[in-house]
């Protein structure tokens, strides 16, 4: 890819937030004046746990090039254990992503609370420079959402 | 295979039993079919032989609503599944009878094919008495031979073992035919870079047709409804579309089971295509040894599986890009 | 009659390929499929038969209709294109094009469909006569001479050598356009006769050579369909099925499609894609399932086959005894199964 394509490329970006921890840390960043790249689109869900792989792949199919999911850190689940199997359930989805040549770094998990709010700025922001720097989704997309 | 017939019918003559699952003796050399027997003239086509690879454990679901006991002949690898299916309460361990068949190594058509053989008219050396170490295959273009290792299912070639994990009865011997590491193939790719890990996956799943028959021959895939059935979900079973498709559904069908495979390897033996499906279901399986513990499923009836129980020091998902 | 070496194929691909898509058995994987030619691809011209049948050069398992796409408020829709390209299917066997044969009642009876009449008439089969019948061939049955075949160019493999007839006018066009690679050969005719009479041989010897369609055909009407459809054997047969769509999908017969739309997210594409009576959603309606159980679709694929079929068109059978399902059905039940199920217990039990 060249520069000039680089400099194009618009990432689209999936972020799976929790409804009681990280939810509310993206709204502090808000209120806080914290900026984070506006690739992000924020999909709100009860509770990380509730994200199954199916999510994470049908974002990518339908144009995604980066997921990530937040949840409330290990042990302050709102539901007391749901991040826990959640953490389970995305090892193994992530370990089989890179298992099939998904570049590693395309999906991420990351524990943010409703006071991080400049946690969720920062991730955000890594995430997004992440991306650019891996470039377009090409080995999980859908091709007929492509044009 | 006459003791086995004997005691089969001894059973259902004495109202143990109301009915026997095992296989019916096909019209060629090598297609034996699951079947049901319920009458004593039933076990006239009553076979068992080294063609008999099909994991009688799934029909269970079905037999354990019907009334009455029902005698079911596993081998060894397929006891796990039946555990595994314990599990899950997906089967009624009062409502089964279990005969704990010996096993010497299954036997792959296709891989007796692939040796050339063509016009097969019959094959001596499969009967499960027989301690051949080659097959003698008469065919309409001469006589062939072929090793019985070079034969074998790719999951004999990784064993489990000899032992039945839940029988009510054994009869027959079986033996450990073991020669290969089971996740060998799986390290091997582990060990490619990114881009031949897609090239390879690529290749192999360009050949999948979505016969789904993966799934539906997977003893641990027992939803009532798939959720690659259901109209309302716009990647359905059928189509493939788009190279993506293949993927999806592969990549949810291993994850469907993760934890809950027993390793039987139906998937790879039914693949019309020769896909080898196991290498995803084997690669959940090595990650939960690594970082869960080593957990075989179905080797006992447990309460919860790894995917189902959690520890707080578990490994954050990171850990696969420090793994690299 | 022409021929051309062996050895010599490929550059008979390469001209082929110079002014028509060309679609041939190529390995990959292990598996022989049919696939598009290209100087890389491993062509196994030899195999007997592939995985997959080649209808789909003609029917693909998927293929888009039109689709919609959305700006602002304005709605647009493009049909997709009909072939318009020639194209050649290299190496099909006397089965697959009676298989041919049965799509072409289905699609080109009115209404015609117009994308699979557009790929018949751009397409011309290069049949190859089989070399080596196995065990599971019997297409004998249904009054197939698999020693020669019909089709636009019919070929044989005698000594190393490839034999080539043209029977049509595009067959004629064909020969004309790779003239320069084959050589004349009136000695050949003789040597084709021969190769002829030993498949014929081997065919005699095969398993399923006595299997008798009695009570099947355009004949089983009014009593006899009723005995037929309601036999109990059905209930015994179907039990080991999976419920899978390995028989349908391999076969080069089955033409029962779905068509579905697929959201892109800025619109829709509407594609069919094949479907299998094996599968509890075939034919859904908002009703529901007019067969619900497992039975009912199982006996649907073979009445369908050996009945509903023949009836509809002149006796003709859509099952063209190529053996595909005998081979891969993954619990061995195949219609050869059922056939003989009923001639051993003629519907009664």
């Amino acid at each position: 890819m060249s520069i000039e394509a680089n400099e194009e490329f618009k990432p689209k970006i999936v972020a799976f937030c929790c409804n009681w921890c990280s939810y509310a840390g993206a709204d502090l960043a808000g209120s806080s004046r914290l900026g984070y790249p506006a690739d992000v689109k924020i999909i709100r869900v009860p509770c990380s746990c509730r994200v199954n792989p199916m999510f994470i792949l049908r974002a990518f199919e339908k144009g995604a090039d980066g997921v990530i999911l937040c949840g409330c850190h290990p042990g302050d689940c709102h539901y007391s254990t749901g991040n826990f199997y959640a953490r389970r359930r995305m090892t193994m989805l992530f370990s089989m992503l890179d298992y099939i040549g998904v570049e590693n770094g395309r999906t991420r998990v990351e524990w943010v609370s409703a006071a991080e709010g400049v946690k969720f700025s920062t991730t955000m922001n890594e995430f997004v420079e992440k991306i650019h720097s891996l470039g377009k989704n090409v080995r999980l997309g859908d091709l007929r959402c492509r044009n | 295979m006459q003791e086995l017939i004997a005691r089969a019918k001894e059973l259902l003559a004495d109202g143990t039993v109301a009915r026997v699952i095992g296989w019916k003796a096909g019209d060629l050399p090598y297609n034996p079919e699951p079947a049901y027997f319920e009458k004593e003239e039933d076990f006239d086509d009553f076979v068992y032989n080294s063609f008999c690879g099909a994991n009688l454990s799934k029909l269970m679901i079905e037999a354990c609503k019907l009334e009455g006991k029902t005698l079911v002949c596993l081998k060894p690898c397929d006891t796990y599944s039946f555990n595994q299916l314990l599990t899950e309460h997906r089967v009624d361990r009062d409502k089964a009878y279990i005969i704990g068949v010996g096993c010497k190594g299954k036997l792959d058509i296709e891989r007796i094919k692939k040796q050339g053989i063509k016009g097969i008219k019959s094959i001596k050396g499969a009967e499960i008495t027989d301690d051949a170490e080659t097959l003698t295959i008469d065919t309409l273009y001469g006589e062939k031979t072929c090793a019985f290792k070079d034969a074998m299912l790719e999951r004999c070639h990784v064993c489990k073992g000899k032992e039945h994990k839940i029988y009510d009865e054994i009869i027959g011997e079986s033996k450990d035919t073991k020669d290969a590491e089971r996740f060998a193939e799986v390290e091997k790719i582990e060990a490619m870079s990114p881009e031949e890990k897609f090239a390879f996956f690529q290749k192999e799943l360009s050949k999948c047709i979505r016969c789904n028959a993966c799934r539906n021959a997977c003893p641990a895939c027992s939803c009532r409804k798939c959720v690659f059935d259901s109209t309302k979900f716009d990647s359905q079973q059928k189509a493939n579309v788009d190279s993506f498709e293949e993927k999806m559904f592969h990549i949810i069908r291993a994850f469907h089971v993760a934890g809950r495979c027993t390793d039987c390897g139906e998937c790879s033996r039914v693949c019309p295509q020769g896909i080898p499906l196991h290498l995803f279901n084997r690669k959940f399986i090595k990650d939960i040894d690594e970082l869960y513990g080593e957990y075989q499923a179905g080797e006992e009836v447990v309460e919860r599986g790894p995917l189902t129980s959690y520890t707080f020091e578990d490994a954050e998902p990171g850990i696969v890009a420090e793994r690299g | 009659m022409y021929k051309i070496a062996m050895d010599n194929l490929s550059a008979l691909f390469q001209k082929i390929a110079e002014s028509n898509e060309l679609y041939l058995p190529i390995e990959n994987c292990g598996q022989v499929n049919y696939g598009v030619w290209s100087e890389d691809a491993d062509v196994n011209i030899e195999a007997l038969k592939t995985v997959k049948s080649p209808k789909d050069a003609f029917f693909p398992q998927s293929e888009n209709l039109y689709r919609c796409d959305k700006e602002e408020k304005k709605i647009s829709i493009t049909p997709a294109q009909l072939k318009d390209q020639n194209f050649v299917v290299f190496g099909m066997k006397a089965c697959d094009i009676q298989g041919v044969e049965v799509l072409d009642k289905v699609f080109l009876s009115d209404p015609v469909d117009t994308f699979y009449a557009a790929r018949r008439e751009h397409g011309t089969i290069v049949a190859l006569a089989c070399n080596e019948p196995e065990e599971t061939c019997f297409c004998k049955v249904f009054g197939i001479d698999c020693s020669d075949p019909k089709a636009d160019v019919a070929t044989w493999i005698v000594d190393g050598e490839l034999c080539w007839k043209a029977l049509t006018e595009k067959g004629e066009a064909l020969t004309d356009a790779v003239k320069d690679l084959l050589t004349d050969d009136s000695a050949a005719d003789a040597k084709v006769e021969e190769k002829k009479a030993e498949i014929k041989d081997i065919v005699e010897k095969l398993p399923y050579m006595g299997l008798s369609l009695e009570g099947w055909g355009s004949e089983v009407v009014d009593e006899k369909f009723d005995e037929r459809f309601n036999s109990p054997v059905w209930n015994d047969l179907y039990k080991p099925c999976l419920a899978c769509g390995t028989c349908t999908f391999v076969c080069p017969t089955c033409q029962c499609y779905d068509i579905k739309d697929y959201d892109t997210g800025h619109g829709v594409e509407r594609y069919r894609c094949w479907d299998s009576c094996m599968y509890s959603d075939f034919t859904m309606m908002a009703h529901g399932n007019n067969r619900n159980s497992q039975m009912q679709r199982f006996r649907q694929r073979f009445m369908h086959k050996l009945v509903y079929y023949p009836i509809n068109n002149d006796g003709m059978y859509s099952c063209v005894g190529c053996g595909r399902c005998v081979e891969k059905c993954p619990q061995s039940l195949n219609i050869v199964k059922v056939i003989k199920a009923f001639e051993n217990q003629g519907g009664e039990k």
